[in-house]
């Protein structure tokens, strides 16, 4: 939808993304990004009018696990807060609703994934129907691979296709300090088929931070805000027999609503953990070759699991405030095969 | 511009049980989700979007359970949030959805909180090791018993105050036919003669777990005129958090709720919270937990707390009634548990409490708290629109 109050994300900060972090917890992951948005936008903590997260127990492997990051945070004197057990996209997606209360002018948003700690094809499998789908332990490759094939059977896509999708992922990546894959890799051979290594996301720890901030307030604390035009989100059925993995009407929905298709967009930093869900994203999308996709590397670069999608918004945003983007898409996708989808549209003011 | 005013127009619960065998989760929370809609009289494809709740993933066994929910919610094809703040989770829920109406995003909204504790195990779900942390050990009790010790120290309140509250709201639950503890033959004697399991904290003095979902449908002004029964209006609704442990918590009346409840009646308006609110849903997973509150609340002076539940105050027919559906005390499926104080609150405003309606309860408060007393989610619901 489209917002009759001014939200910009005014900074972005994120880890280097690590295949293992044995030697933090949560918490010493996410203090490093918390302190740098703080430092880019001179904010202190007392400044933040509110404060969301995103993650999920089930990484971690234990209950309340957000509740020690956010003593990290420095929640005193008291703060107004609130976490989403989802990806942090969607907890700045809540901010950003906040903030068009009116109720705040200013918000930290933060999120944080270790999937070290266990196997996170199996862990995955757990957001899965318990009664029916769970119990057979389908995992998170092997379901992508399921939507993989179904685009190559429909013609949409092949495997050197896919191949491309990864190659030119990491090659971009080259110019991410943060992303885990940096430069030419192999693809390898199947992990499950038709996807290969190099058509999966690194498994990888990491954390992000934005920090969000309306009108004037923006502008003071930001050159160039990249200010949200739009922000929508939709989920699927979650059933993948009863969807056609082939395409994403949510995510089409969510762009619509957000306001995407409305003038073109210069860059997408599109959430596809896997190269068969960037082709079905660009399909959705509508992008064509002109449109800069995933210049950060994306999620086949880096994909800590409950940032990403957060990562995406701060990739775009962070492209607007560097001035190489004027418009941009950010998109994030939680779910199986691209079962829930949401998609912002990111503006700088013009250049005269 | 101001914010859109935001209308209760529907409350569904389920029946809350111990195990509630015949249904999967999807079932449960549908059942409340239909019961809302039902009294809203709206089908799913008035609602705009879903906001949905509950403790950790672990107390089920399933990550991210919206994901798996979206059907039975008939969210296909709309937004779906979820929110996960701890205990005080149902309330968080309802604020953010809340949100949704209040600046127009959309216009009507579905919000549900559930917990199926039987298809786990809650006291297992919060006890997963973690190295170079200190376990809670004994489930939340043992957390909370040196707490309620520390706040009768520092009161002198007697020891039969937590017995009074847990004989109250149990009382009061049988007049609920959706409360999950009907003790038809509750008396004071038999609650302090229970055994004590977290000293001072006797098993007739602790919540249950239970199973149950309960669901509200919010609208903007116009949905609220289309409303074939009167709404509750929100007045005004805050989160606080605070960090679990440091030197300078004060653990009997944390300073997080103080803050949220003095935001809440700033919106709403209130400067004297005894004489002006009507009743309290109140987050009382522990008896002792309402003589506390009712000071962190701002309804008595600090050290005051225990003489109004011991005056009788806080009883169905008091000047304050506290839990009139029976509370926490005898319904908690945890991740609901705070939405059901929210429309419980809303309830009483409405008029439709059935037996344990207060008489003309025209403004009410819904609280809740979780994590280590860290927590805070409120609202407070009136029988009329907020003035702008």
């Amino acid at each position: 939808m489209t917002p009759d109050r001014e939200v910009a994300i005014v900074a972005f900060a994120q880890t280097d993304h690590l295949r293992r972090t044995d030697e933090l917890s949560e918490v010493e992951m996410v203090m490093p990004v918390l302190h740098e948005v703080l430092r880019q936008t001179g904010c202190k903590t007392s400044d933040i009018g509110f404060t969301c997260s995103g993650s999920s127990d089930y990484l971690a492997g234990r209950a309340f696990s957000f509740t020690m990051a956010l003593d990290g945070v420095g929640a005193w004197p008291p703060i107004s807060e609130s976490h989403v057990e989802m990806d942090g996209a969607w907890a700045l997606y809540e901010a950003w609703v906040k903030l068009l209360t009116g109720e705040a002018d200013t918000a930290l948003v933060y999120a944080y994934g270790k999937s070290s700690p266990g196997s996170v094809r199996d862990v995955l499998s757990r957001q899965l129907d318990p009664y029916y789908l769970a119990p057979l332990w389908p995992d998170s490759v092997a379901l992508a691979a399921l939507q993989a094939r179904a685009l190559i059977d429909a013609g949409h896509t092949d495997e050197p296709e896919l191949a491309a999708v990864a190659a030119r992922s990491r090659q971009d990546a080259s110019a991410n300090p943060h992303a885990q894959l940096p430069g030419a890799r192999p693809q390898g051979d199947y992990v499950v088929a038709p996807l290969r290594t190099g058509d999966c996301p690194p498994v990888g720890d990491g954390a992000a931070a934005v920090i969000l901030a309306t009108g004037d307030r923006a502008r003071e604390l930001c050159a160039r805000p990249a200010w949200i035009r739009g922000m929508d989100h939709r989920i699927e059925a979650h059933a993948l027999g009863v969807r056609d993995l082939t395409d994403s009407p949510s995510t089409r929905l969510a762009a619509e609503r957000a306001g995407a298709f409305d003038r073109p967009v210069d860059t997408a930093e599109l959430h596809a953990p896997f190269s068969s869900q960037e082709v079905v994203l660009r399909r959705a999308l509508d992008l064509d070759e002109r449109v800069r996709v995933n210049p950060s590397g994306g999620a086949l670069a880096a994909n800590p699991v409950m940032a990403a999608g957060l990562v995406r918004l701060g990739e775009a945003a962070a492209r607007i405030h560097r001035g190489a983007s004027d418009r941009a898409l950010a998109h994030a996708t939680s779910g199986p095969c691209l079962q829930q989808n949401l998609v912002a549209v990111l503006e700088g003011d013009s250049r005269a | 511009m101001p914010k859109e005013p935001v209308a209760v127009v529907g409350i569904g619960q389920t029946k809350h049980v111990a195990a509630r065998r015949d249904v999967s989760i999807a079932g449960l929370v549908r059942e409340a989700a239909l019961r809302a809609l039902e009294d809203a009289e709206l089908t799913w494809a008035d609602i705009d979007a879903v906001v949905i709740g509950k403790a950790p993933d672990f107390f089920e066994g399933l990550m991210m359970p919206e994901l798996y929910l979206a059907d039975a919610l008939g969210a296909v094809g709309k937004p779906m949030l979820r929110v996960h703040t701890a205990g005080s989770v149902g309330g968080s829920t309802a604020l953010v959805a809340a949100n949704l109406v209040s600046a127009r995003v959309h216009r009507t909204v579905l919000t549900l909180a559930f917990e199926k504790q039987s298809e786990s195990n809650a006291m297992w779900g919060l006890s997963l090791p973690v190295p170079f942390q200190q376990p809670l050990l004994a489930g939340a009790g043992g957390f909370f018993a040196p707490h309620v010790r520390a706040y009768m120290r520092r009161t002198g309140a007697p020891d039969t105050v937590g017995s009074l509250v847990a004989y109250k709201d149990r009382r009061n639950a049988l007049k609920n036919p959706y409360a999950h503890l009907h003790e038809h033959d509750i008396t004071l004697e038999k609650v302090q003669a229970s055994p004590m399991l977290w000293d001072p904290i006797r098993y007739s003095e602790t919540c249950p777990s239970s199973d149950g979902a309960c669901a509200m449908i919010l609208t903007d002004r116009a949905g609220a005129e289309r409303s074939p029964r009167p709404p509750a209006w929100v007045h005004g609704g805050a989160m606080r958090s605070e960090p679990t442990l440091f030197a300078g918590k004060d653990f009997v009346s944390p300073q997080a709720g103080k803050d949220c409840a003095a935001d809440v009646y700033r919106q709403a308006g209130i400067t004297d919270p005894r004489r002006e609110i009507d009743a309290v849903e109140m987050y009382v997973p522990f008896s002792w937990y309402e003589p506390m509150w009712l000071e962190n609340l701002g309804f008595a002076e600090e050290g005051e707390g225990w003489k109004l539940t011991e005056a009788g105050v806080t009883e169905l027919d008091g000047d304050l009634p506290v839990n009139p559906s029976g509370g926490v005390l005898s319904t908690n499926p945890i991740g609901a548990s705070g939405m059901i104080r929210f429309a419980e609150a809303a309830l009483q405003v409405r008029g439709r409490a059935g037996e344990h309606q207060v008489d003309g309860a025209r403004r009410a408060l819904g609280h809740a708290y979780g994590g280590g007393a860290q927590f805070f989610s409120m609202w407070l619901v009136g029988d009329r629109p907020p003035a702008v």
